[in-house]
Order: C-alpha cells, then structure tokens, then sequence
C-alpha cells in the first residue's frame, strides 16, 4: 500500500526513523563529530542532562543527519521520567537563536551602552586575567566576587578560589528559595533543598500557598501533581490569583496579598484547639510546644478572615480537610517564595504546619532524600581565605547559610568592609533578578572590572567591560549532577552539537582563565572527558556506560518511615522546635507573628508576579520555539476592575509604582481568575538589552517596578511582592 | 483495521504548552505556526469559577469536512488508523479544507499546502505514541484504537465522563475530553 | 462568563479565519454572471433554433463575452492558489462529495460549452478570425443547424444552472461556517448571477451598438479585445426585455435573501451570531448600503423607472447591479469565514 503521505513525511519517517528504529535507542550514542559526518537520514541520539531550569532533568537529545533535531526525557532519569517540561523539549531553539552571544567582546563605549568590538578568546581571557591580577596586586584577590547560577559556573568558582577569591553570591538564595529552606533550618534542622523531597504522588491532600504548579514547570512535582490529581488527591490553593492549580483545588482561596502568615497561624491555631494535629509526632518530636501553642491561641479564624478575606468557615474546614488525610497532607514549602520580606518566618509557621500533620519521613508528606556518592577530583588544595566574606557583615542576617546578594551588591557600592573592584558573572542577569536596578547599576560604576559570562546578551551583559560567550547546555561537558530525590543518582551532561559560532564551554574558559592566573595547577586535566572518567574511576562508575545511557542510579534506601527510615532532628534540641529558642536569643519572633501588609494608596495595586510555564526566568524570552508560544507577558487584572478603569483585554498599557518608575508597555488581560484587588504578571519579560532582540521591549519587567523591596531579617531574602503600581494607558 | 483515536485528561492537564513544543520539533512545523494548542475556558464569575484547559489538534473526524470539500483528494481518510492526512503534492492550495475545519486545526503551510496535526502517523508506525502524547509531563493525553474494546482509550470513556468538542457541527470529532 | 482563550496563531487562521481575499469573490462574481449568461444564452438560442428572432443580438455572441470573461475569473480564482504549482491535480480525480471538484469539472465543460457557442457565429464578432483560418469559419457554420443549437442551448442552460448554483454550494457545504451553511445560497446566486448576467448584457448591448469591428489578424485581435462584441447591432425591444427580466431576477434574489437571514435568526446560536454579521456587526453597512439598497432595491426602482418611460434608459441600473453583485459575494465570503460554530456556554 502506498503511503500518500506528504513528502517531508516520507523522507524523515521512511528514511530517517527507519534507520533509528533499526537500532535501540541508547545503543547509538556517539560523539557529535561522528554524527556531524553520519549519511543522510541517520538519526543519532546523545544523552545529556538539561539546564533550560534549574530542575536538570536527563534527557536524550536526537540529531538528524547531524543537526540537532530534538531533545527528549531519558527514561532512565528519575527527575524527568522520560518527559521534558516544555522548555526542555524546547531546548533545541537555544541552540539555533540568532539572538545568541557568538564571539568574545570587549566593551568600547561608555559601560551600558552595548558598545563593543568583537575579539579573540585569547585576548579576551589575556584582558579578564590582566585586570584580575591588577585588582588582587592593589586590594587582594578577595576584592573580585563571583555572580553566579547554574552548573556552568562551577569550574569559575572553582578557579576563583584556587585564585584567592572568597566572595560569592547566588540569587537562588536571597532572591529565591532562601527563606524556605532557612524556615525549615530552624525548625527541623536541614532546608529542603533542591529537588524539594514532597512525595506529591502519594499525597491524599495536597496544600499549595502560592505554588502554581503547572505554570511552574518544576517537572517531576508537575508529573507527581498530576498523578495526585489522578487518585483524586484533594488540593487546597492559596492564591489571589485562580492559577491552573486553583482550578484543579476542591478549596481555592483567594487571598489577599502579603496575608498568607495569617492564613496558616489560623490553621496551626484550629489544629490545636480542635486537637486535630499528630500527637503522638508533637510527643515524641516537638519542643517547645506550649509555648507554640499559647502563641498562637489569639490566631483565630475570625481573626485570620479580617486580614486574609478568606471566611473563617473556610479556614476551618480547610484545617480539618488536612487533618483528615494526615500524616499523607502535604503543605507544599514552596520554593521562589521572598515575597514580602519576612518570608523565612512564613516559611517556618509552613513548616510548623506540616509538623502538626506529622508528616515528616511519611509517604505522601516530605520524604528524607536519599543521595549518592561520586568521588571528586583529586585537586590542590584552596589556599586559605585571606579576608572574610562581605556580603553579611557581622552576621548583620543571623540565620543566612549561603552569600547574600544584596549584601555582596551594597558592600561593592560602599566599599566596606574592603572594596569590591571586580565581578565575574556567571548566567545570573542581575539587572533582573536583584532589586531596586539602580543599586545594581551603581554598585557596577564602583567596579574596575564586569566580566559576564553568558549565552545571550542580557541587561547585565550589556554593562559588562568583557562579555564570554558561554556554549549552550547542549554543546558542552560539565561537571555531574548527582541529585538527591527518591533514590540518589547521578547524571550526565555532554555535548550534542558543536556550537554555532565561537562559543566556548565554561569549564574550557575557567581553564584558560586559571592558566593565565598562574593557578592552572587547580585544572590539571586535559578536558572534561578526562575529569568525568578519573571521578568515575575512582567511582567504579563504568564511564562509557554511563556516557551512554547518561544516567547512573545510586543505592535505594528507605526514605518514609513506612519504608523502614528512621527520623531525627538537627536543631539544637535534636527536636522538631515549635519554639525556637535560637530565634528567641537572636531577638526574633521564636514562634511566627503575623505583621499586616501595609495598604496602597489610593489607585494602586500589589503586583504579584508568578512564572510561565514555557520560561525560565528571563533567560529564555528569545527562544524561537518558546517566544513563539508566549512572546510577552501580559497584567493580570480583574474584568470588573478593567471594566472600572476603562481597560478590555489586549489593550496596552504601563505599570507606573510608587516610585514613579513606569514599565515597558504590557498587554492587558482583563480576567474573572484574580482578586479584584490584585495585579499578576510572569516576571522576566521586558526585556531592554539591544541585542536580544526578539524580546526587546516585549512585555514588562516585575524587576523593573521592583524598587522598595524589604529585606528578611532572618536571612537576607528580597522581597518581591511589596510595590505597588497603577496604570498608564497607552495613547 | 484501527481507527485511532485520543483521549485526554483535562482534569489532569496543565495547559503547559509540551504538546505543543514537542509537535514543533518532532514534525519541523514552521516557525510561526503551530499544528496543536491550547485552549482554556473559563466559566463563572470571581470568585466562583471554573476551568478546562485542553489541548486541541485536528480531530482526525469519522465525518471529515475538510476531506469531503477536497476537490483533489489531497486531504484524505489514510487507511492506516482511518486518519486524515494531507498529500502535499496533491494540494493545489485552495484552502477550502481551512474554511470547512470547524475546530481551525488547519494552516497553510509557507510551502503554500495545507498542513495540520498528522497523529505522528511516522512514529505510530513504529509502535510509538504521537509527539505530543508522548512528551506530556502530566500523563493526560492517551492515544489508541477506538475499534478495540479492549484498548485504554475505550477503558477510560468507558470509566469517565467526556466529551467532544462541537458536537453540534456533525464531524464526530474523534479527540475525546474527560471532564 | 466564558473567558476562552487559546495559543493558537496561525497566519490566516487566527484571531479570525481569513483565507480568501478579494480572488475568490471575484471568481464566484464572474462565475455567477457567466453562469446567468449561459442561462440567457441558452434561452436565446432555443429562440433561434425554432426560428424565432433569428438575429438575437445577445444570443449567440453572448457566450463569446462569457468565454472571456470565464478567463478572468479562472485567473482570479489561480490567484487564490496557494500551492499554484500542483493546480493540475483537480484534473487527476474526481471527488463526489466535494463541491469544489464538481466546479471544476463543471467548469472545465462549461469552458466548451462557452467555446463551442462562441463559434457559432464567431465570424458576425471576429470576422478577421475566420477570414485567416478558414477552418474557423467552416465549423461555425457547422454547428448552426436547428438540432445542433438546441443541443447547445440545452447545455448552455443545464451548466449554466450546474456552475450557477455551484458556486454557492461550494460555501453552503461548510458545516464550519454558519453563515454560509444554507442551502438557499446556491439559488441565491444563481439569480444574483442571472440578474448581473442581463445587467453585463445590457451594458454590452448599450457600449457596442454595431461598430464595424476591425479587420486582419493583428487589427482584429486588438478590436477584440476592447470590442468582443460583433457590430451587429441590437433588435428594438432588446433592451426593455434585458431589463424585465433583470427586475424580476432582482426580485427573486431579495426574497431568498430575505430568507437566507430568516433562516439563520432563526436557528441556533451559531447561525444567529452569524446572522449578526450581516445585520449589524462588522459588515451591516455594505450587506445594507451595498447590497440590500444600492444593489437591488435602487436598481429594481429605477428599472421600473425606465420601463415606465418616467426616464431614459441609461447604464446606471446595470452598474449598480453589477456592483451589488460583486458586493453580496465579497460581503459573504468575508463575512461567512467570520462566522464559527459557537462553543455552547453552558455545559
């Protein structure tokens, strides 16, 4: 039978699938060079780990007579379970992004002014060294900090503190899930980390605050939440907004913004007063309890509804709901949660809330992750750090356990402790993930020298004196991820495709950089390839194997009590501390008080802001296949309120806060799915760097209108959610 | 002979757009154009609301409008899965299927013929799912034989309640929602 | 409430289907009008095969005007393809069920009709034509038999009536589109068609009142392209039959338009939203100004005018129906692909 098919059709499928179908999968892995030279219609497939998000999920990448056709889930990894979030699966428009960085640049105009002139990687790498060894000859190597985010920047980091350099910050603490895993610190001993151990599969009631799975593509919570839905878990959400997961919620509550403490002190005080909590865990586990429990017994409902707008009826029943399924209720700790600057006490009145339900160690709460080991490296030793960090000054943030960034960005700008003359950026667009840009800005004036190492020429980029242009994920080696989850395992990450243009991958620049730093003893290995097989060796990891199925799996060991795991506790009492003493001794609320939002002035409206399911950040505004789908973010406004203010949906207009910055222009979406009191936007977009120009000026930036942030006193989180902002219409 | 068919999960879906994307580089659909999508509907007024997300293709209809207006027989009912097909080299491009498509599942293709979802007729050939199916992060969409009783796509209708999009226009659309 | 919102954006498809632009209205407009004038044609030569007004202007020399302006539309509607390249597959198959091949089949026979008509007098029109090629001349005379024209005046009339109808059919088999999914549009067109085919033939017998045409291959080639007509002029009585009967097609096409929107206001919420379009949404002034009032009610009043003798007979009327039926096929097709069956709101 003749196939009367279209003819593209034919030639992949019969050729080309045919070919692939012949041979099993993960038998075909082969470097890029052979695939580039590979006859027409041959299908090769290379597995490697993703870094379109921070989730790295492994995944099997599909070359078409040596072009980068796809990118798959590998089947083997435990994160992606064989299926890519659609950034993943979009991956393969990085690689092909006219917007792409393609050559190193040197800056020749004013700093800001994206003025450059392309250069070699070797004078590149000569200037970056030169001015490096300039800034730690006059105020010490410490006086040069890294930015940082992502896998690629751990050959920088490594190289810089071979160099000296002590200084370094990370926005997926302060900027993050910083204060839900401090929360977490104080109450149970260890944060949640990353992947956050929720067994959401096995929940029977799951309670989402602000969690908008779904539109957060944190893949394996999204496939579990699925499967949660799918036995007919009961879902409570908290959010102003009605997300995809209110709309999958038995009890959707629409609260009001910055009121969410309020909110889960009500249910800790229903819990104990109704007597509806795991007894038996607060016995055996708890410290402090009385003392919790007298703290919140004016928490009521009736209280918790002035302040919240979420009936007192609702709250109560919510409570028992959850008490009903406990210990499988999971109150999800959430991740990017600095929303109003006292996230980390929220955070710990969550975690206090999941201790009332028992769920610690138990299937279908917070399972206790289980790793695995993969030798490292045989490096030289650091040498010792001369000078102490800058970012958190006396332990201005008691509780803060990585670098503030802030912290690190104001002692650049005021030069104390010791000045801060250098910054080494890596893939962190600190134009849009700090506050208040015009810090960043000012802090960057102080510096002698801005290398930023980045894919796209991002704002940050566009300040910088050296641009590196780093490789995509897909074009590069990196170090292993060895993840904790379900059962530990270890991925790996190797190039599918050459670069397009003079990309270099991070771990090839940070040899280079370290050579001309005269501290190239610290890279001794010839390439990556080398540095995975000595750590596999030493392992007894079977290397090529490993290359080819991209994923080893580490022991299984009980993670739940059910299993057989047993639980205990790293705080100071080696207990669950409703009370926190350690809090108490530092002048903080040892139990969680709740501080009501401030009101806006008249015509204003909180922004809350929230993610996209088909970007990260605002790394990814100028994927073609992403941009296609959404190219610009859009203000979330209430139908009547739009009705009010003489607003219809796709009309554009600018958000103006009390600050008087006004934002890029936005489209608006006049909707039933949002507190007629609130404004929502997906952060990231607004983008004002030059270069990318397929998202140049596409929606608004949250960042932008970012500028009174407060900041947590426990641990230094910004927070994001505290501006308000009013609209100009667009003539 | 099958006649293949999907049933998807709206309960389940996210809405977050994989389908989509996967069908992007799976079939080289160009830029700017998009074989399947998603719709979310909206019922009710703040606060008490209600939402179905959906990811919608061509509905590969028992009664296909788009192949009955062909009038060179490039739209097609494939006997393989008793699917509808477009042969490109058959198109003259009069664009009359687009208009008779009630659901919009057609586009023409900047090649100048009309283009659509074709189930990944070339991976189901070889015992796989569809792109989209098989990229989704929740599970919702599942693809199989409507003829055979015994096949998970009849096990779930036979299960849930469902239903199909524009009943009223007579197509017998053979993408199946569960509510 | 109903918020829907989707991704989908595909160039032509989206917000709104717009697929077809000015080429296929213009190819429906001049298939209706040839369509009508195969129809008066026809009639015209049964006339002459019975011996009846054996010098009908508009009888046999119609089809000549029908066969060229046939090439106009087919070019409009080759416009239109997008895939013009492969425009020869239509004539690989045949497909029962879709209007579309019917047309073109209906078409490519209406082309030998429109041919094999055009000749039989071909020498009266383009008599440079048949002094060079004699052959020309001889075939002429051939088909000028009483059976032989009656054949033909039959076929004029049967595909005159087939492409008529055809070319509404062809929106009306669209379940997709409501506005257009009636049956009433292939009658509805069939007598937009005739009236604009007497309007064309009267504008003809007003703008070539028997001229002698020029002579020679290259002098008689550029005569017939600004003149297809032959120089024979027109009988008495011609015009104000033209015109009668315009009137009473003008009048037939108000009544099925009437019910084409009675039948959509009437149905379901789809065909009613449909219906809208027309009556007042984004195409009301041009269904109404252009159509309704400039395209037929003004014609029909001063038509009536003339034959009433209160004015002169002019081209005007002609015009403005040849207008308004170029208008009725833009405003449908359009409006029509603006149409869609609605989600229902409740479920």
């Amino acid at each position: 039978m003749p196939s009367p098919s279209r003819r593209r059709f034919l030639k992949i499928s019969a050729a080309t699938l045919g070919a692939a179908a012949a041979v099993p999968m993960l038998q075909q892995a082969t470097p890029f060079a052979r695939a580039a030279s590979a006859g027409p219609g041959t299908v090769t497939t290379i597995p490697t780990y993703c870094e379109m998000c921070f989730w790295k999920c492994g995944g099997i990448a599909s070359l078409r007579d040596g072009k980068l056709w796809k990118f798959e889930g590998n089947p083997l990894d435990p994160m992606s379970r064989g299926r890519l979030c659609p950034r993943g699966t979009g991956a393969p428009g990085n690689h092909i992004d006219p917007d792409r960085l393609k050559r190193p640049l040197i800056r020749s105009g004013e700093r800001g002014q994206e003025q450059w002139k392309s250069v070699t990687w070797g004078e590149a790498l000569d200037y970056v060294a030169e001015r490096m060894k300039k800034i730690a000859a006059e105020h010490g190597p410490e006086s040069i900090a890294l930015w940082k985010h992502g896998t690629g920047s751990r050959f920088f980091e490594h190289v810089m503190r071979a160099y000296g350099c002590v200084n370094k910050a990370a926005p997926s603490f302060a900027q993050c899930r910083g204060p839900r895993d401090i929360g977490n610190l104080l109450t149970y001993g260890t944060g949640l980390g990353s992947p956050e151990p929720t067994d959401i599969a096995n929940t029977r009631c799951l309670v989402l605050i602000g969690t908008h799975l779904g539109e957060n593509m944190h893949n394996t919570q999204v496939q579990e939440f699925a499967e949660a839905i799918g036995k007919g878990a009961t879902i409570i959400c908290v959010d102003p907004r009605y997300s995809t997961a209110a709309s999958k919620a038995k009890h959707w509550l629409p609260i009001r913004p910055g009121t969410d403490l309020a909110l889960v002190l009500a249910w800790l005080n229903v819990l104990v007063k109704e007597g509806l909590y795991d007894k038996d865990f607060v016995a055996k586990h708890g410290h402090g309890f009385d003392k919790f429990a007298a703290a919140i017994a004016e928490n009521t409902p009736e209280w918790a509804e002035k302040e919240t707008g979420i009936a007192a009826g609702v709250i109560r029943e919510t409570a028992r709901e959850m008490a009903r399924h406990r210990p499988a209720t999971l109150v999800h700790p959430g991740r990017r949660v600095n929303w109003n600057g006292d996230d980390a006490q929220r955070a710990r009145a969550i975690a206090l809330l999941n201790a009332l339900l028992g769920n610690w160690g138990r299937q279908g709460g917070i399972f206790l992750a289980a790793g695995m080991k993969i030798a490292g490296y045989p490096f030289p030793k650091y040498p010792e750090p001369g000078k102490p960090k800058v970012d958190n000054p006396d332990g201005r943030w008691p509780f803060a356990d990585e670098e503030v960034t802030t912290g690190l960005r104001e002692a650049t700008i005021t030069g104390k402790p010791y000045p801060i003359k250098g910054w080494v950026v890596y893939a962190a667009n600190l134009i849009q993930t700090l506050p208040n840009e015009k810090e960043t800005i000012e802090a960057i004036k102080k510096l002698d020298l801005l290398v930023v190492v980045e894919t796209h020429p991002s704002e940050i980029a566009g300040w910088a004196d050296v641009v590196l242009p780093d490789t995509t994920f897909l074009e590069r080696h990196d170090d292993f991820y060895v993840g904790w989850g379900r059962q530990g395992w270890a991925a790996m990450r190797q190039p599918v495709v050459a670069p397009p243009d003079e990309q270099k991958p991070a771990w090839w620049m940070a040899k280079e950089l370290a050579n001309r730093l005269g501290v190239g003893a610290y890279m001794p290995f010839k390439d990556m390839e080398e540095y995975l097989a000595v750590r596999c060796e030493k392992s007894g990891i079977d290397y090529a194997k490993f290359k080819r199925e991209g994923i080893v799996m580490g022991p299984k060991k009980p993670i739940t009590i059910e299993e057989g795991a047993e639980i205990a506790f790293d705080t100071p009492s080696k207990k669950v501390e409703f009370f926190s003493d350690q809090l108490a001794k530092a002048g903080f609320d040892p139990v969680p008080k709740y501080t009501p939002p401030e009101a806006p002035p008249a015509g204003f409206y909180p922004l809350v802001t929230g993610r996209s399911p088909v970007h990260t950040f605002s790394r990814t505004q100028t994927n073609p296949l992403l941009a296609d789908l959404v190219g610009e973010n859009e203000v979330w406004i209430n139908a009547a309120t739009a009705a009010k203010a003489g607003l219809k949906s796709g009309q554009y207009v600018r958000l103006k806060n009390e600050d008087g910055v006004v934002s890029n222009r936005v489209k608006v979406k006049a909707t039933q799915r949002i507190r007629p009191d609130t404004l929502y936007m997906v952060y990231g977009f607004g983008h004002t760097a030059k270069g990318l120009r397929r998202a140049l000026n596409k929606g608004a930036s949250a960042a932008q209108l970012n500028t009174r942030y407060k900041v947590d006193p426990l641990m230094g989180g910004t927070s994001i959610h505290r501006n308000f902002v009013t609209f100009e219409k667009e003539a | 002979m099958a006649r293949f068919g999907m049933v998807i999960d709206t309960a389940k879906c996210v809405g977050c757009m994989d389908c989509v994307v996967a069908c992007q580089t799976e079939n080289d659909v160009p830029h700017g154009h998009c074989r399947d999508w998603i719709v979310t509907e909206v019922r009710g007024t703040y606060p008490t609301l209600e939402m179905e997300i959906r990811s919608e293709r061509c509905n590969h209809c028992d009664n296909p409008p788009c192949v009955y207006c062909c009038p060179t027989g490039a739209s097609h009912v494939e006997p393989f899965g008793k699917t509808v097909q477009v042969t490109a080299n058959r198109c003259i491009g009069c664009k009359a299927c687009l208009a008779a498509c009630p659901y919009g599942a057609r586009f023409v293709h900047p090649e100048g013929y009309a283009d659509k979802c074709t189930f990944c007729l070339h991976r189901v050939k070889e015992g796989k799912d569809p792109a989209c199916v098989s990229v989704c992060p929740t599970r919702c969409m599942h693809f199989g034989d409507l003829d055979d009783p015994k096949s998970e796509v009849n096990r779930l209708l036979g299960s849930r309640k469902w239903h199909t999009l524009l009943p009223e226009a007579g197509t017998k659309p053979r993408i199946f929602y569960l509510d | 409430m109903l918020e829907i919102t989707s991704t989908r954006h595909n160039p032509f498809v989206d917000p709104q289907l717009h697929v077809w632009g000015w080429e296929i209205p213009v190819y429906l407009f001049f298939g209706g009008m040839i369509a009508g004038m195969m129809i008066l044609a026809g009639i015209a030569m049964l006339r002459v095969a019975r011996g009846e007004d054996p010098e009908s202007f508009f009888s046999v020399q119609t089809p000549l005007l029908g066969f060229m302006l046939m090439n106009v539309g087919m070019l409009a509607l080759l416009l239109d393809l997008s895939h013009k390249l492969y425009v020869w597959a239509v004539y690989l198959t045949f497909e029962p069920l879709s209007p579309m091949s019917w047309g073109s089949w209906v078409l490519l026979v209406a082309y030998g009709i429109l041919m094999a008509s055009a000749l039989v007098r071909i020498g009266d029109s383009w008599p440079w034509l048949t002094r060079t090629f004699p052959v020309v001349g001889r075939l002429s005379a051939a088909l000028e038999t009483p059976s032989r024209l009656r054949l033909l005046a039959f076929a004029n009339i049967g595909f005159g009536i087939g492409l008529g109808i055809y070319t509404g059919i062809l929106l009306s088999a669209m379940v997709a589109r409501p506005l257009w999914n009636s049956a009433i549009l292939g009658p509805l067109f069939l007598f937009s068609g005739l009236s604009a085919a007497a309007a064309m033939v009267h504008i003809a017998v007003r703008i070539f009142p028997g001229r002698p045409a020029p002579q020679g291959l290259v002098g008689g080639a550029f005569a017939a392209m600004w003149q297809p007509l032959g120089a024979r002029a027109p009988r008495a009585g011609t015009e104000n039959a033209l015109v009668r009967a315009d009137v009473g097609f003008l009048g037939v096409e108000l009544v099925l338009l009437a019910l084409l929107l009675l039948g959509l206001v009437t149905a379901g919420a789809s065909q009613i939203a449909a219906a809208q379009i027309l009556i007042s949404g984004a195409y009301a002034p041009a269904f109404w100004g252009a159509i309704v009032f400039a395209g037929i009610v003004l014609p029909i009043a001063l038509q009536l005018l003339e034959l009433g003798h209160r004015i002169p007979h002019t081209v005007v009327p002609a015009l403005l129906v040849l207008a308004g039926g170029f208008a009725l096929r833009w405003v449908l097709v359009n409006a029509g692909q603006a149409s869609q069956v609605l989600q229902s709101a409740s479920r």
